[in-house]
């Protein structure tokens, strides 16, 4: 009788939060210690740089980051560059022009381009709405020092794939541990020292996929650090605040309290 | 005019006559100001401040939003990643507009049960409280309204299953559903619709809640003993009260200050800790998400919602007595806004001669009992449907009904209520003994 429920009202509202992905089918995540999680996280301007390289390199291919404008690569608390270098990297893309009616070579002023393949989802907001960690006990409370865990399922997603492939109805899916439900249509990106890195660093899978899902941390959330900032500033001056406050109404209702000494 | 005796206004100075007989405004802001108020109110009554609060920041917010957010399908989801990313400030103003949506919602929840607790409901404050519940109606509809806006995926699926909900109407509903849409499906006629509606109500909000403190400054407030102040003489409600100028508006903006420190550590450092990741996928009608979970708020009456179901034998009951017009889906829409009327009549449901629960022991146990179901409810509205979570919303969405519908009319009845205090001055009092009292003890 309880199984009839999904035949229920629920059901019929198309309501039903039910079961599709009961717990058991969801990917695994890593928990990954990021530079940007916490209060008091910031991103790391190298690991930027060397995640804007794989994603330029290998993701560009079929995704887009269409939100994120290429001037913001020169921000400070972003991938830092010069005026020079963020100008030379948009000269990589073509963008089509409205007014033009055709397509151009970028300006630091435009975005990247949208994905190559529409299959391909834009990566511009993908780390957060992966989002996840939803512990302890589902009030999902440990992200203020785990960070949201969008980066966290990027990476893991990334380093996940097993080499399974299988075809259903003629399209192949491969098998991904990060991924919800195991299979994925996504081809395997990475498989260690695709890109080299400017700076020396280590390009095996892990470091390359960890530095990417940083790079689109920050491009779906480049203001974090402002942010952040902000909010310790609020937090302070509404933190003393609250002490004038106290010791004001103290002083106020003092006489009404110790009626004696009136 | 009625209400508690107190100074007026004087008009001094002879411009100040002069204004005041051709509109007497200081005079207006003077009463309200200085309005008598119970010396007994405890911390539960700091929420209508904050509520004041986020009504301000809530139209401050959304009006300078309103300058970079552009009403249409193909752009709204970008006009949001520009307000966050171009406009200066603008990943700030959004996220206090959105987690202030969340602050908004609970702090009208601890004034709802501040007032289910406390008696604040009873006569003769009725208006108050009706004039209360419109204003929360009306803060759900905006909540509701404002979380399309975005365009992502839970505000498209959101909007999909909150209208078809009217569409369970029998009769009208499709029509009804059609017209509120603008169409057959949400789209740009939607959008449009409900961004009009989401600037418009904040409006109406302000309005309800200036006939909300109308009313209660004519009935005087509620205080944590539910005795009223003795308005015999001016003298008499001095021992009682004090002005609100300056003693509780400092102790509010006290509290006020202390709510914004832990505010803003959720706007500056977890400030979609509340959002669904969903949302910053665009509105797609082709992708249904794999859970269409509502915000936080409204989780607990979508639990009553869902709890309906077609195997109850009430709802079966229902539609075979009304030849199957009310089907289980127009029960459970039936049932989540009666939840809210139920609570609207507690002035005449609860037949208890005190006013306060402080004073009434059987009450007090069946009032924490309705805060867990509350609790319980709102955690089983984010679940699946699968048991046990279908049976806990059942229980939940019964234990509702059966405070509002049988406890507080029987218990007025049966229950033998504890002595209040003769008076608020007492209660505060005893709460401050001076030493000249104790040595009279």
């Amino acid at each position: 009788m309880i199984r009839k429920l999904t035949v229920s009202a629920v059901t019929a509202l198309a309501l039903a939060t039910g079961g599709a992905f009961a717990s058991g089918s969801e990917g695994h995540v890593e928990d990954i210690a990021f530079s940007f999680e916490g209060p008091f996280g910031k991103f790391d301007q190298n690991q930027l740089q060397r995640g804007l390289k794989v994603y330029t390199e290998i993701c560009a291919a079929c995704h887009g980051l269409q939100y994120v404008p290429l001037r913001t690569l020169g921000d400070e608390g972003g991938p830092n560059y010069s005026e020079d270098q963020v100008r030379a990297f948009a000269e990589n893309f073509e963008v089509f022009d409205a007014e033009l009616d055709d397509t151009r070579t970028a300006l630091p002023s435009d975005h990247f381009p949208p994905s190559n393949d529409p299959k391909a989802p834009d990566l511009s907001l993908m780390a957060k709405a992966r989002a996840g960690f939803h512990g302890p006990a589902g009030t999902g409370i440990n992200q203020l020092v785990k960070g949201i865990g969008g980066a966290e399922y990027i990476a893991s997603f990334l380093m996940g794939f097993t080499g399974e492939e299988k075809e259903v109805a003629g399209a192949v899916l491969y098998e991904n541990h990060a991924f919800p439900g195991g299979w994925t249509a996504m081809p395997p990106p990475l498989f260690g020292e695709d890109v080299d890195f400017d700076d020396g660093h280590s390009n095996d899978l892990h470091h390359e996929s960890v530095d990417v899902a940083s790079f689109l941390m920050w491009a779906a959330e480049p203001k974090m650090m402002a942010r952040q900032h902000t909010g310790f500033i609020a937090v302070l001056l509404m933190g003393l605040l609250s002490v004038l406050l106290y010791l004001t109404n103290k002083k106020i209702w003092y006489k009404l309290k110790h009626r004696d000494e009136a | 005019m009625a209400g508690i005796p107190h100074d007026h206004y004087e008009p001094k100075t002879g411009f100040e006559k002069w204004l005041h007989e051709r509109l007497p405004i200081v005079s207006l802001a003077y009463d309200t100001l200085m309005i008598p108020t119970p010396k007994n109110l405890n911390w539960w009554w700091i929420w209508g401040i904050v509520l004041a609060f986020c009504l301000v920041m809530q139209i401050v917010t959304g009006i300078i939003l309103v300058m970079h957010y552009t009403p249409n399908v193909d752009m709204a989801f970008a006009s949001l990643e520009h307000i966050m990313r171009d406009v200066n400030g603008g990943y700030m103003l959004r996220y206090i507009h959105a987690n202030g949506a969340s602050l908004f919602f609970v702090a009208v929840y601890i004034h709802i049960f501040r007032g289910l607790f406390y008696g604040s409901y009873k006569a003769p404050r009725e208006v108050t409280w009706i004039i209360g519940m419109l204003i929360y109606l009306a803060m759900m509809a905006t909540g509701f309204l404002g979380y399309v806006l975005p365009w992502g995926q839970m505000s498209f699926w959101g909007a999909t299953v909150i209208t078809g909900l009217f569409g369970a109407i029998p009769f009208i509903g499709e029509g009804l559903q059609t017209w509120l849409l603008g169409g057959p499906a949400v789209d740009n006629a939607t959008l449009n619709r409900f961004f009009s509606l989401h600037y418009l109500l904040p409006f109406v909000i302000a309005a309800l809640v200036a006939v909300h403190m109308w009313a209660f400054h004519t009935t005087g407030n509620n205080n944590p003993t539910g005795v009223e102040v003795r308005r015999g003489s001016k003298e008499e409600v001095k021992k009682d009260t004090v002005p609100f100028w300056p003693y509780f508006v400092i102790k509010d903006l006290f509290a006020l200050a202390v709510i914004l420190t832990i505010f803003f550590a959720v706007v500056g450092f977890m400030p979609n800790y509340l959002g669904h990741p969903d949302n910053y996928i665009e509105a797609n009608p082709l992708a249904t998400p794999a859970h269409i979970v509502p915000e936080w708020y409204y989780l607990p009456f979508y639990a009553i919602l869902r709890a309906f179901t077609a195997d109850v034998w009430a709802v079966q009951a229902v539609s075979w007595i009304t030849g199957g017009i009310v089907d289980a889906k127009f029960f459970g829409v039936l049932a989540m806004f009666g939840a809210i009327f139920v609570m609207a009549l507690a002035p005449w449901l609860d037949t208890s001669s005190v006013r306060s629960g402080k004073y009434r022991p059987m009450f007090k146990w069946w009032f924490y009992l309705l805060v867990v179901d509350f609790i319980v409810l709102m955690w089983v509205g984010a679940r699946d449907t699968n048991f046990p979570h279908d049976w806990i919303s059942l229980i939940g969405a019964t234990y509702w009904f059966a405070y509002f519908l049988i406890i507080l009319p029987i218990l007025g009845v049966i229950e033998k209520p504890t002595t209040p205090p003769a008076t608020i001055e007492d209660d505060f009092n005893a709460h401050y003994p001076s030493a000249s009292d104790a040595a009279a003890e």
